[in-house]
């Protein structure tokens, strides 16, 4: 039933920046994928929505290249990226935030925002980092570990701002933190797609979804089975709750 | 009082010996600990390549007539090359299965390199001279001399396991090669090159350990098993560090070569098991090495 509601959905309309068809993804012999299919406009913030182990973070390391064996397709701005290293995905315009944040114990604060290569003009500066993030600049010299958790989620988010990539892969940048945080987070969000930013974000938790979202994926099994426009979300709760089982 | 400063005396060049190998010590588990934090491959192969370098600077002696100078240069870099091929055609493909199989393969590789210079040279060893001109250096304390060519080696073995520390916590390639070690994956998920990073990474360990074999060449006679009874040394500093700490295998390196220095002086007997006893302490009581994180 559902699944009948996708295909009948018309796909975005507009040049999609980011296409991804019948994606399918496995680590080793596990097969994790099951044909994921996303549309992502320039601008847009889109979720993916879903239980635990429904594929949500695979989707994410399939976009970027990162998990074994994957067949489908995936254009990012009409170039095919299905076949290249991670490396080249990344110089294509995308950029990942992964959901253990990656901080780096062995480098600093400084060390760790400043990792990423600038790939493309078009990047925040240091100073707007600064200004969005005060915490990194107070803590500079710090370990990046020492950070608390939340600092440590904008470390990890603030480094990928910098790099002039235009499309941000965020997954589950709420997870573990506390409300005031996830506020903060929320507000950071907006302010990043206010200046032009792409963002295909995981979240679990679609309250917090739904205050940035623009759209919204519903994912299961490996599988987008349901799509929800920001503003039809209050409507679909009981839908929404039956397939994320709070 | 007298017969202590005359002990002391009689013991200084024992210790100062002692120092020097562990320079050897030094720069040998530096490239050892480079290698294994990036590639996760222990090189079983650094001994014949520190051979190989002690080899290549005597025969771009003996048969191009290039000196000691260029070759402190020419032999790393030929030696690194050696080691950029061997990476890619054969322990890249390794990366992916058990930490076994690299040990195995550059063990591998180590009996072909020796076997080759055998069957080349004979195991008997030839000599390499080491140029005139450290006569300059050369250090009289009394009865004590020690010869110019060996506080060069100090100067210089120092130098670069101090260059390449520097390299790595200070500049932005290092910040790479460290958060590389961490995470290769995501690393490379920000745009950055990691396979070839782990090509150049065991081309620049492998050097090192070239490096420390021209630097010995003047010192041991250039001989096959020249790595080799160095290299069982060097991996118990290694475990004793801890695997892949940098500074660790530094400071474990001189540290040890010091012991031996001091146990020559007073058990000459235990001088060559004293390193070996210490790594059975380490690793009963700190299985991750002084300096490695557990
Ligand atoms: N490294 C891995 N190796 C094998 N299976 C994995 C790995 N990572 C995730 N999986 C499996 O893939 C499925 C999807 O996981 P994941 O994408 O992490 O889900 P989500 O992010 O939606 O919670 C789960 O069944 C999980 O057990
Ligand atoms: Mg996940």
């Amino acid at each position: 039933m559902a699944e009948a509601m996708t295909m009948d959905r018309p796909a975005a309309t507009g040049a999609s920046m980011l296409e991804v068809r019948n994606l399918e993804a496995w680590y080793g012999e596990s097969h994790v994928l099951h044909g994921m299919n996303i549309d992502i406009r320039q601008g847009e913030v889109v979720t993916l929505l879903g239980r635990n182990g429904a594929g949500k973070t695979s989707t994410l390391r399939a976009i970027m290249g990162l998990t074994g064996r994957r067949s489908g397709s995936i254009r990012f701005e009409g170039q095919e990226t299905i076949g290249l290293r991670p490396d080249l995905i990344a110089r294509a315009g995308i950029a990942y935030c992964p959901e253990e944040r990656g901080i780096f114990a062995s480098l600093d604060v400084t060390e760790n925002l400043m990792l990423p290569p600038v790939i493309a003009p078009g990047g925040l500066s240091i100073e707007e980092i600064y200004t969005l993030f005060p915490n990194l600049k107070e803590r500079a010299r710090s370990q990046g570990t020492k950070l608390s958790g939340g600092e440590q989620q904008m470390l990890a988010i603030a480094r990928i701002l910098r790099t002039g990539a235009r499309l941000l892969l965020l997954d589950e940048p709420s997870e573990g933190l506390a409300p005031v945080i996830v506020q903060q987070i929320g507000a950071m969000i907006r302010n990043i797609k206010q200046r032009g930013f792409t963002v295909l974000l995981v979240e679990q938790n679609f309250r917090f979804a739904q205050t940035v979202a623009d759209r919204h994926y519903v994912v299961e099994h490996g599988r987008v089975v349901d799509e929800v426009a920001n503003h039809e979300l209050t409507a679909s709760l009981d839908r929404l709750h039956e397939y994320l089982g709070v | 009082m007298e017969d202590l400063l005359f002990e002391i005396q009689l013991a200084l060049p024992q210790v100062i010996l002692g120092v020097i190998n562990g320079a050897f010590y030094a720069l040998l588990s530096l490239g050892l600990a480079v290698i294994f934090g990036m590639l996760n491959v222990i090189n079983f192969a650094h001994g014949a390549q520190f051979t190989l370098g002690a080899f290549v600077a005597w025969m771009l002696l003996s048969w191009l007539g290039i000196g000691y100078w260029p070759a402190l240069i020419l032999a790393p870099l030929i030696v690194g090359a050696i080691g950029v091929a061997m990476e890619r055609a054969m322990i890249s493909r390794l990366y992916r299965i058990d930490h076994l199989y690299g040990l195995l393969l550059t063990f591998g590789c180590a009996l072909v390199i020796e076997g080759v210079l055998r069957n080349n040279f004979g195991s008997s060893g030839q000599r390499y001279a080491p140029p005139r001109e450290f006569g300059a250096l050369d250090l009289e304390l009394g009865d004590f001399f020690l010869p110019g060519y060996r506080v060069w080696v100090l100067i210089a073995a120092t130098t670069v396991c101090l260059a390449t520390w520097l390299v790595i916590e200070k500049t932005k390639v290092g910040s790479y090669l460290r958060a590389a070690t961490e995470r290769p994956q995501l690393v490379q998920a920000f745009g950055i090159n990691v396979p070839l990073m782990m090509t150049l990474t065991y081309g620049a360990g492998v050097a090192l350990a070239a490096f420390a074999g021209v630097l010995a060449a003047p010192i041991y006679s250039v001989s096959p098993a020249m790595g080799a009874n160095f290299i069982i040394t060097v991996f118990a500093v290694v475990v004793i560090g801890g695997m892949g700490s940098i500074a660790g295998s530094i400071v474990t390196g001189f540290m040890l070569g010091l012991i031996q220095g001091i146990t020559e002086v007073f058990w000459p007997e235990a001088s060559q098991t004293v390193v070996f006893v210490i790594m059975a302490i380490v690793l009963l009581t700190r299985p991750a090495g002084l300096f490695g994180r557990a």
